[in-house]
């Protein structure tokens, strides 16, 4: 029993992680209707910002850290200027084909800059193991939680209460229809960019936390994974990243230990198959029909 | 007027067909006169074979992603089985060299056409970019469950010693091999089924209106894809001799990606003009190599924009006015 609670933990946290990935996809796919394959490596390039930070003398940790997420949030906001606003109105095939170029062009760049040779990032967050009966929480993993619990929160009562949020909410209904009730969509879909680029940036920071390694390739995994959640949760839909990241970290974790750690893609990949075969707008997505 | 219209296109059936039987036989002449005076050397006649890999994957994915209009992530995923499958046919048997081969190629090509009848499953509820995700997911799928088998595929080591039944010593039959897919595959594209599927790309609804099965036509582009994507899969295997799942991975099929869409989605001429400029030209460009992806996710961006921007719609409205103007006096 013990060994199952463990194993749910495993799966919890980069669960979690993928969950704060899947947000940002989510809520891109929601308002630009364009699947941000870039998303990933941003998580990459937090974890760097990061460890610049922490590397360079005289900066706080908690610095390096807001650092990290800013620069992530300004990196998304450039991305959408850069490459997907002149497309706006281009197939979406030119757009999806733009987005993995962009994604392409990060992971070399900081291959070109930084080497492919992984960087060991600094334990920063210090807070004591945990112990229930036999099992042992680390510190990082309640880290993860309470801030994953905090930002899913926060985020919820910002698109449901606020009136920014309402704003984004029926720019993602009705891109026309909202700038004619004199909502400004460029800038909603800047600060979409920017939150969830925030939030990526927020997760390349826990993820090396975990893992304390920074390298170029290092959000291509977990954003494929996460990008995956943020399908079988139904993209677009906020709890739906939610539900998929928690599901595809468990399903991963339970593959891992009780059949085969070579198959863990295998069953990720299958099950988003298996989903979106039966379902294929996801668990919570909306069906949209197409007309001429 | 049908009668006019038939002429015309007999005509012009014939003008490219004539075209057809000059570059290939150009092909031939350029590929033997360059390999039998030794201009190329070691290293150039190597990269041969990898342009020719290049040609057909290229051209294979060019039916999917630029006739059909579905993006395909997995692509690698095919040339992978192709590449297993026709490895463990020529590693297992004992057959001489050209019954093996063609054994080999038979089954790379079948078994990738199979897996990709069964990724075209899911093409009957999705398209767009959830079917983009599909063939994503399909790709490291693979990757996995190769890893996985090691009785049969040595897992993350791979297979060895394959034998090198399609190194540069044996460019001809690598040549031939590129020009019958290429041709095939231009020859299917030209035909009836060629005209449907460009329609369900160019719109599926009104192409459904008009009575093409869209089911049929998507997996059948799939399926013709994933056979010649088994086949380049089966001469890339045949030529470095070592084969692991790693090598297929989604670089791969990105890879691929950049020689279809540079070269011009839905244009064969393109795809193989580009397969064969990308792969040469890192070769010669060899210091620069940690810049290849860079520039190549450059190049992505830069020619979707640039296709997408003003100044293109307008470079073709200029252009398209030259054509009707030398047009009305070629008739005056």
């Amino acid at each position: 029993m013990s060994s199952f609670v463990e194993q749910f933990l495993n799966g919890l946290i980069p669960g979690s992680i993928y969950a704060l990935i899947a947000l940002g996809y989510t809520m891109v796919y929601g308002i630009a209707k364009m699947i941000n394959f870039a998303h990933g490596d941003i998580i990459m390039v937090g974890a760097y910002i990061l460890l610049i930070g922490l590397n360079a003398s005289g900066v706080p940790t908690w610095l390096a850290i807001v650092l990290a997420i800013a620069g992530c949030g300004i990196l998304g906001v450039v991305i959408e200027k850069v490459a997907y606003k002149p497309l706006r109105n281009a197939p979406s095939l030119a757009v999806l084909i733009t987005a993995i170029g962009m994604s392409y062009f990060l992971q070399n760049l900081f291959l070109v800059i930084f080497s492919s040779k992984g960087k060991s990032v600094p334990r920063f967050i210090h807070v004591k193991d945990f112990k229930i009966g036999d099992i042992t929480v680390s510190g990082n993993m309640i880290v993860t939680l309470i801030v994953t619990i905090i930002i899913m929160i926060l985020l919820t009562v910002f698109i449901n209460k606020t009136k920014l949020g309402s704003a984004l909410r029926a720019v993602s209904e009705d891109k026309g229809a909202a700038s004619l009730m004199g909502i400004n969509s460029d800038l909603m879909i800047s600060m979409t960019f920017a939150i969830g680029s925030a939030l990526a940036g927020v997760a390349g920071i826990l993820w090396v936390s975990m893992y304390d390694k920074a390298y170029p390739t290092l959000g291509a995994i977990p954003g494929i994974k996460a990008f995956v959640a943020a399908v079988i949760g139904g993209i677009g839909s906020v709890p739906g990243a939610m539900i998929g990241g928690i599901a595809l970290g468990l399903v991963e974790s339970f593959t891992k230990a009780y059949i085969s750690g070579e198959l863990v893609d295998a069953f990720v990949f299958g099950l988003l198959i298996i989903v979106l075969i039966f379902k294929p707008t996801g668990i919570l997505g909306r069906k949209r029909i197409e007309k001429v | 007027m049908a009668n006019e219209f038939v002429k015309a296109k007999t005509k012009e059936v014939r003008k490219s067909t004539i075209q057809k039987a000059v570059i290939i036989a150009l092909a031939y002449v350029g590929v033997i006169a360059l390999v039998s005076s030794g201009v190329l050397g070691y290293q150039y006649s190597s990269v041969l074979i990898s342009v020719a890999v290049n040609i057909i994957a290229a051209v294979s994915l060019n039916l999917v992603t630029g006739f059909l209009g579905e993006l395909s992530l997995g692509h690698a995923g095919f040339m992978a089985i192709g590449a297993y499958t026709g490895a463990l046919i020529t590693l297992h048997l004992n057959l001489p060299a050209p019954v093996e081969i063609f054994l080999g190629l038979a089954g790379a090509g079948i078994m990738a056409a199979i897996f990709g009848l069964i990724i075209g499953i899911p093409v009957l509820r999705l398209h767009g970019d959830y079917l983009a995700i599909v063939t994503l997911a399909f790709g490291q799928i693979i990757a996995s469950i190769l890893n996985y088998v090691k009785s049969i595929t040595g897992g993350a080591a791979g297979l060895n010693n394959i034998e090198e039944y399609t190194t540069s010593d044996h460019y001809l039959l690598v040549l031939t091999l590129v020009v019958l897919s290429v041709l095939i595959m231009s020859n299917i594209i030209n035909s009836r089924y060629g005209r449907a599927i460009t329609a369900v790309r160019d719109n599926y609804i009104a192409a459904e209106a008009t009575g093409i099965c869209i089911r049929n036509y998507k997996i059948f582009a799939f399926v013709v894809g994933a056979f010649f994507a088994g086949i380049a899969g089966f001469i890339f295997a045949h030529n470095v001799g070592v084969i692991k799942p790693s090598k297929f991975d989604f670089n791969m099929s990105i890879n691929i990606l950049v020689f279809v869409v540079l070269g011009g989605m839905g244009s064969i001429k393109g795809s193989i003009i580009a397969a064969v400029v990308l792969t040469v030209l890192p070769e010669a460009l060899r210091g620069l190599s940690d810049y290849r992806m860079l520039m190549y996710a450059v190049i992505l961006i830069v020619v979707m924009l640039f296709n997408n921007s003003k100044l293109r719609k307008r470079l073709v409205e200029e252009s398209g006015l030259k054509k009707l103007f030398t047009k009305k006096k070629g008739e005056a």
